[in-house]
């Protein structure tokens, strides 16, 4: 199908069968051995029982996105061989634990005593999983030595468990090398001289972007899909000297980080849609006052619980739209991990330098994909705009200026400072004259004109720059685009990821000189051509549109150009 | 210095006779006395009438949204703990749409001052019954008369983990100054409910009734039992409405200012997952 040759495991079985620990082990054996990866994550909201699935795709060269083919099912249970087993193609490698029995004969069947050999072990049915990924390394030519160093890394803190996994490891592979001795393959074999790459998911790349700029206080409610941002957080905070804390609710999360901000801490909150609608009157407040301000919104399908741990890119007119009256205020959305980590940080100082809040827009997808990357760079600028640190007499919060960024101070520091909510005048006292009403709305709305001069707000253009289709599109369906573009000659790709201020001219520039246009998003409504047409007056027919939960799969985008380039 | 030069040039809006009065007057008294300034200390509101006061004391201060000012206030306080923190917050904000909030704040007890302004109605929406008014109260939004029991102020304080409750009486400002004081000087979370009448709105809760009604508390209260504590706060009638300190125990809090900490330089190459 592709030049490029990807390989592709799937890992299934129960919640609580460590599905998600033994697929990034996986993973990471595949880095480790100088391959690219990209993970992609399928589980229901709960926490045993209930189908979990990874899927796993491995190249010698970057893979940014999931694939519907499997070249190698690794089942745990009965119900992955059930759920599966039509979708292999002739050809396809199935693991799968003896006691099931599986009459196909157009794939490679690979029965391993998956149980027996974990209750050889402990009697535990939780080793499966390790037996299971050492029998794939014997299968793939992988190195078991990488994945005996792996178990000790993943379970260090839990010193009792690294000699049983290591010996579960050893035993599937054991069994699997003896008995599938004529039937291996070379998929994991180590390759020499390959850079080394780092594997983060969307919730690492915001935690460790947030550090590297600097955050010193977050507070964050648990919410599917950013709740590992905690983790991450939470783990790190001492050693680097700043505060997560755990908030009773989205609104006191948002509230929370815009009073340690006014304090002059560099703050974080985040939240999926549903906590979004409560953090909604904050966004003003933080606006108002002019407090800096980064809040990431991982996006999932809606409305209202919808499905917690699917992914969707329906909140992007709501996040465009989220206030009462008017405010400036800024909204990123990265593409994939990568982006996320450098806009996160960046944020940062873009909430710091025009005082307002800065929203980072993601999508499930992005939060929960692991994928392999160069390493980024840790040593980041920090900008903190125009904080007055030291004392000044009359000092004027809201002092008018050409670029409506006023200089900020902190209180403690011996300046007097109102935060004021209620409309206020360049003291921050309250006023509802007609004056100070006027000049401030000015003041605070001109910082968009001055965002759009100053900041590279332009979209990229990825691919040849004449094509026959551009496709137009934002967020996660990054990564499957520019997989599909690979095979094209005559398809490029716009990426949008500054939605607020929006690129207006650029877009319009592009999008008048392509031939034919194809937006793509995950929502019902195609919000971001929405949002091109209202910005730019052009309107985009040709939609590729899902709002299933699941992600583009290479497979399906391709399809569908096909189907274009053919007209 | 004297409570005078605190002033802003600002005139208060409040109706004369309005409780908030007492509490500012103590409040610029307690400042004077504790030297609390610009250098050291931030003050946070709610919205209702109270929360003009912001605009009234020449010391740096955030007015949050309605019911938020808690969480605000715990946001500063983690992120500078050298700052005094005080809260200025109605009945409304605090016990309506700040409920949650407040239990919570008072659970962590993080090192707050929350200074209830306690009229028991909603004044600046001009006279609505709020979470505090009495049962059976005849207000713009009950006409018929509220048909639920208020809630408690000093014992959802106590109960959900405060560690210092008290209850001033805003026309006795000396007494309320001296609780301001106490309040600050105690670590982890105090909660002063202050009475005060508002005289447009509240025809029940009048200045006089407070004046014939409230007593204070003396050395025969144990203030540091907390079951003791928790019966007293459940006092409430005629010559029934006890004033001081209900609650008081000593805890720890580890605090340390994290914009007055120089930030090393941070590398997070070591964070990556290879």
């Amino acid at each position: 199908m592709s030049a490029q040759n990807i390989f592709t495991f799937k890992i299934g079985g129960q919640a609580g069968q460590g599905i998600k620990l033994a697929g990034l082990v996986l993973s990471k054996v595949a880095t480790r051995s100088g391959y690219f990866t990209f993970d992609h994550t399928e589980y229901p909201s709960l926490i045993r029982g209930g189908h979990n699935m990874m899927q796993i795709s491995v190249s010698d060269e970057e893979v940014t996105a999931p694939f519907k083919k499997t070249d190698f099912l690794i089942a745990l249970n009965r119900e992955t061989v059930d759920k599966y087993l039509n979708q292999l193609e002739a050809g396809a490698g199935i693991l799968y634990d003896d006691k099931d029995s599986i009459s196909n004969s157009g794939l490679k069947l690979f029965p391993i005593p998956l149980s027996k050999l974990a209750a050889d072990l402990n009697g535990q049915e939780i080793l499966k999983n390790t037996v299971a990924i050492g029998a794939t390394l014997a299968l793939a030519g992988g190195n078991l030595e990488i994945l005996k160093t792996l178990i000790e890394e993943e379970f260090s803190g839990k010193s009792q468990l690294i000699g049983v996994n290591q010996q579960a490891a050893q035993a599937g592979y054991d069994y699997a090398l003896e008995k599938y001795k004529n039937n291996l393959s070379r998929v994991l074999t180590p390759k020499e001289g390959l850079a080394k790459k780092i594997i983060i998911n969307g919730n690492e790349a915001v935690a460790f972007g947030a550090i590297a700029s600097n955050m010193q206080f977050s507070s964050i409610y648990p919410m599917s899909p950013i709740s590992s941002v905690i983790q991450v957080l939470a783990s790190h905070q001492e050693k680097f000297g700043y505060i997560y804390r755990q908030p009773e609710d989205e609104i006191a999360a948002i509230n929370m980080a815009i009073g340690a901000s006014f304090a002059g801490a560099r703050s974080l909150t985040a939240t999926s849609g549903g906590g979004f609608c409560l953090m909604t009157e904050g966004l003003g407040l933080s606006a108002m006052t002019e407090t800096p301000l980064v809040v990431v919104e991982g996006m999932r399908s809606g409305p209202a619980t919808g499905l917690p741990t699917w992914s969707e890119q329906g909140d992007l007119l709501f996040v465009l739209n989220a206030h009462q009256s008017d405010f400036p205020k800024i909204i990123l959305a990265p593409g994939d991990a990568q982006e996320t980590f450098y806009l996160t940080a960046k944020a940062f100082n873009l909430a710091a330098k025009y005082q307002l809040p800065v929203i980072i827009l993601i999508d499930k997808n992005i939060c929960e994909s692991d994928q392999s990357f160069l390493p980024f760079d840790g040593n980041l600028e920090i900008e903190e705009g125009k904080l007055v640190k030291t004392k000044q007499e009359n000092f004027e919060r809201f002092a008018l200026s050409a670029d409506g960024v006023s200089p900020r101070t902190l209180p403690g520091l011996g300046n007097f400072l109102i935060a004021n909510s209620d409309e206020h005048n360049t003291l921050g006292y309250s006023s509802d004259e007609v004056k100070d009403r006027q000049e401030q709305m000015q003041k605070r709305m001109s910082k968009m004109e001055t965002i759009i001069k100053t900041e590279d707000i332009a979209p990229v253009l990825r691919g040849p720059k004449k094509a026959d289709l551009t496709i137009v599109s934002w967020g996660s369906n990054k990564g499957v685009i520019l997989q599909v573009i690979k095979q094209f000659d005559k398809v490029n790709f716009l990426q949008i990821n500054w939605i607020h201020p929006f690129p207006s001219e650029q877009v319009k520039d592009i999008l008048n000189n392509a031939s034919h246009l194809l937006d793509i998003e995950c929502n019902y409504s195609a919000q971001l051509a929405q949002l091109i047409r209202q910005r730019t007056g052009l309107e985009i027919t040709d939609k590729l549109l899902k709002y299933d939960g699941r992600p583009f799969f290479v497979e399906e985008v391709i399809q569908k150009i096909n189907s274009f380039l053919k007209k | 210095m004297k409570p005078e030069d605190l002033n802003t040039p600002n005139q208060p809006t409040w109706c004369p006779g309005c409780g908030n009065f007492g509490t500012w007057a103590a409040f610029k008294k307690a400042a004077v006395r504790e030297n609390w300034n610009n250098d050291n200390t931030a003050l946070v509101a709610d919205i209702g009438c109270h929360g003009h006061i912001i605009n009234y004391i020449h010391i740096s201060s955030v007015e949050g949204l309605h019911g938020r000012a808690v969480p605000m206030a715990t946001g500063i306080k983690l992120a500078n703990s050298r700052l005094n923190v005080f809260t200025f917050i109605g009945d409304g904000g605090c016990f309506g749409e700040g409920g949650n909030h407040f239990i919570h704040a008072c659970r962590r007890n993080h090192d707050l001052t929350i200074i209830l302004h306690d009229n028991a109605i909603y004044g600046l929406t001009a006279g609505q019954t709020s979470p505090l008014s009495p049962l059976n109260f005849k207000s713009k939004s009950t006409p018929q008369g509220n048909l639920d029991e208020p809630f408690n102020p000093l014992a959802l304080a106590i109960a959900s983990g405060a560690t210092f409750a008290a209850r001033a009486f805003s026309s006795d400002v000396g007494q309320l100054t001296d609780l301001i004081i106490k309040a600050n000087k105690h670590t982890g979370l105090a909660f002063i409910d202050v009475l005060q009448p508002c005289i447009t709105f509240h025809k029940e809760y009048t200045s006089q009734y407070l004046h014939e009604n409230v007593y204070y508390l003396d050395e025969s209260h144990d203030k540091t039992n907390k079951q003791i504590a928790f019966n007293k706060s459940l006092e409430w009638g005629l010559k029934q409405i006890p004033l001081g300190i209900f609650y008081q125990v000593e805890t720890s809090i580890e605090n340390k200012s994290l914009v007055e900490t120089p930030i090393i330089k941070r590398d997070v190459s070591e964070l990556f997952n290879y």
